[in-house]
């Protein structure tokens, strides 16, 4: 029973690491370096709690509406550092992380000033009527309709990286630029450009799915880091979409763990952190040892 | 004390971290690699820094942030010049790591709050005479001794990189890698060298946060800093005085609040912890001529 709900836990956990994955994956598959899933995600968080918290009277249909919400939000957050990229060529990697610092202090202004509880007693936003909140899919743990979203997600993007036209397009501006350019077919600023608002509107999405299914509410520390672990998830799957559902619940797993450890035994949570880099290292360490036979001069 | 000697002082203060943390990364840079794991340096610095200074003293505890901010470095060197893995998530999978584990010491060796466990911080030395120049004099020469090494570092780097053979070398690696390799340049070494200095510099960065200015460690506290440096970079176009100019604009943005609480005008406080991030922003986004980065930045082994 208890590993039951553990496993429950673990899945939780997982959900939003596997969206947020899913938008890193999404990104650098077309070479975009987005590193502000976790800015993204916060902004998503936000608008989704208070387009909930405004619309409560329309009852279940709020759902979907403020995960479209957070979604969008997502998108016009990752939409600054692509217009950045595009018109004066800032790198992402820059723009996106400072992305994720204003993030972080809006969040803080918002909830102890705007979308503070009406009590003003703590620093987070009213909680989600239940109506708002996404139904609970396994009885006896906390394991909310998200992470089917998450699933469906990955599939969908397995389906448009092999059979469209759109993800040859991504996969060809992402393993090389010039030639795909000079191929002709292929714009290769727009469709660099939209993968960033894609991958902005998941981030948005994965902090809209946390909101609605596991915090209710809004406060500063929402998330623990899911943007930065959302990377690793994305680099140990290979970018490949079917596998971050396997990745991220493997993070989950490893998170739920550490706070388990820490709980029972003491052992900082923050070692997680620590493997997770460790893992990060050793992917694309691996990666470019078998690179270096077929290109001397390049890990790709 | 003015509002406008505040706002002075404020801005030194704010920009000495930054200017050595950039001052080592415009040095990678020039030698053809871009390091984010700068921030990793920067943290590490900080609790190395923290933990010695409460040993031996604060000069001790500056050898220590340096030291570890080398050993961040050696990692981001490894992969980056030894394995030409992709530098930029090596560069950010070491941040990571380095958060990592300085917040996993902090709390095996203090418990979840090390801001009980505070250290003295570095007294200032005021310098006879300049401290006392009307306007600049305290904000400039009113400081921790640290300060002054910055001061002397600047012209020292300048001079390395430009008027030494080694430095020749240094540039010329970062322009074309490969040509410099048939020039007989040690491009292996020279890289390992400038990743090593620029972790140096961004521990004693880290260290000047805690030793110099908080006094405790916070997990987390690098703040971005290790980014905004590479900002700076940018911003200081790749040269060392440069870098130091940038980073005195950022300690400015960072001190306009004491301007603002002086005037009588009052933002919400988010905005202020905000500014330094979006002035990075408008920084990147304004510099133009982007012709005066070196040519083969980052060109080795990253995407692109």
């Amino acid at each position: 029973m208890i590993e039951y709900v553990l496993l429950g836990d673990a899945l939780v956990r997982a959900t939003p690491l596997i969206i947020a994955g899913l938008a890193v994956a999404v990104a650098f598959r077309a070479g975009v370096l987005n590193i502000g899933a976790e800015g993204q995600l916060l902004v998503g968080a936000a608008t989704s709690v208070a387009v909930s918290v405004s619309a409560a009277a329309i009852g279940i249909a709020v759902i979907p509406l403020a995960l479209v919400a957070g979604a969008v939000a997502g998108a016009l957050w990752a939409g600054i550092a692509a217009e950045l990229r595009r018109r004066f060529h800032v790198l992402e990697i820059i723009s996106t992380i400072m992305l994720n610092f204003i993030a972080l202090h809006m969040v803080s202004f918002l909830v102890r000033g705007p979308l503070q509880e009406p009590s003003r007693i703590y620093p987070q936003t009213e909680s989600l009527p239940l109506a708002a909140q996404l139904p609970i899919i396994a009885p006896g743990t906390r394991l909310h309709l998200g992470f089917l979203i998450a699933i469906a997600i990955a599939c969908l993007l397995a389906w448009v990286f092999r059979s469209t036209a759109a993800g040859f397009r991504i996969r060809a501006v992402g393993s090389n630029r010039s030639a795909a350019a000079s191929a002709g077919m292929i714009n290769v600023d727009r469709t660099t450009y939209r993968v960033f608002l894609i991958s902005g509107s998941l981030a948005g999405l994965a902090g809209a799915v946390e909101v609605s299914g596991v915090t209710f509410a809004l406060y500063e520390n929402i998330s623990p880091g899911y943007g930065y672990t959302a990377i690793a998830v994305a680099l140990i799957a290979g970018l490949k979409p079917t596998r971050v559902i396997a990745s991220g619940i493997f993070f989950g797993i490893l998170e739920t763990g550490a706070g388990a450890l820490q709980r029972d035994f003491g052992i900082p949570s923050s070692t997680a952190l620590v493997t997770e880099a460790l893992l990060i290292l050793l992917a694309i360490g691996l990666a470019s040892i078998r690179g270096r036979s077929t290109h001397p001069f390049s890990s790709r | 004390m003015s509002a406008f000697e505040a706002f002075m002082e404020g801005t030194i203060r704010t920009a000495t971290p930054l200017a050595f943390a950039a001052l080592g990364e415009t040095v990678v840079e020039r030698s053809g690699l871009i390091n984010i794991g700068l921030e990793g340096a920067i943290i590490a610095g900080a609790f190395g820094g923290f933990v010695a200074a409460g040993f031996g003293g604060a000069w001790f505890g500056f050898a220590a942030a340096g030291i570890s901010g080398i050993a961040v470095a050696l990692v981001f060197a490894f992969f980056a010049v030894r394995l030409r893995a992709d530098q930029i998530i090596a560069g950010t999978a070491i941040s990571l790591l380095a958060l990592g584990i300085t917040a996993t010491l902090n709390r095996l060796l203090f418990g979840s709050d090390s801001s009980t466990a505070g250290i003295s911080t570095m007294e200032t030395l005021p310098i006879p005479g300049l401290s006392s120049l009307p306007i600049i004099g305290r904000a400039l020469f009113s400081q921790p001794p640290i300060t002054y090494l910055l001061y002397l570092a600047i012209p020292a780097t300048w001079w390395w990189m430009y008027r030494t053979h080694a430095g020749l070398g240094l540039r010329a690696t970062g322009e074309d890698p490969r040509a410099a390799i048939v020039a007989g340049v040690p491009v292996n070494r020279l890289q390992y060298g400038a990743v090593l200095f620029g972790g140096f510099m961004g521990g004693i960065a880290g260290g000047t946060l805690v030793i110099a200015q908080a006094g405790s460690f916070a997990e987390g506290m690098s703040a971005g800093r290790g980014f905004i440096a590479v900002a700076i970079v940018v911003l200081g176009r790749w040269h060392p005085v440069g870098a130091a100019g940038a980073a005195v604009v950022f300690g400015a943005a960072s001190a306009l609040q004491y301007l603002f609480q002086a005037m009588g005008w009052s933002l919400p406080y988010q905005v202020f912890l905000a500014l330094p991030y979006v002035l990075t922003l408008l920084v990147l986004a304004s510099v133009t001529g982007r012709a005066s980065a070196p040519a083969g930045l980052g060109k080795w082994g990253t995407t692109d």
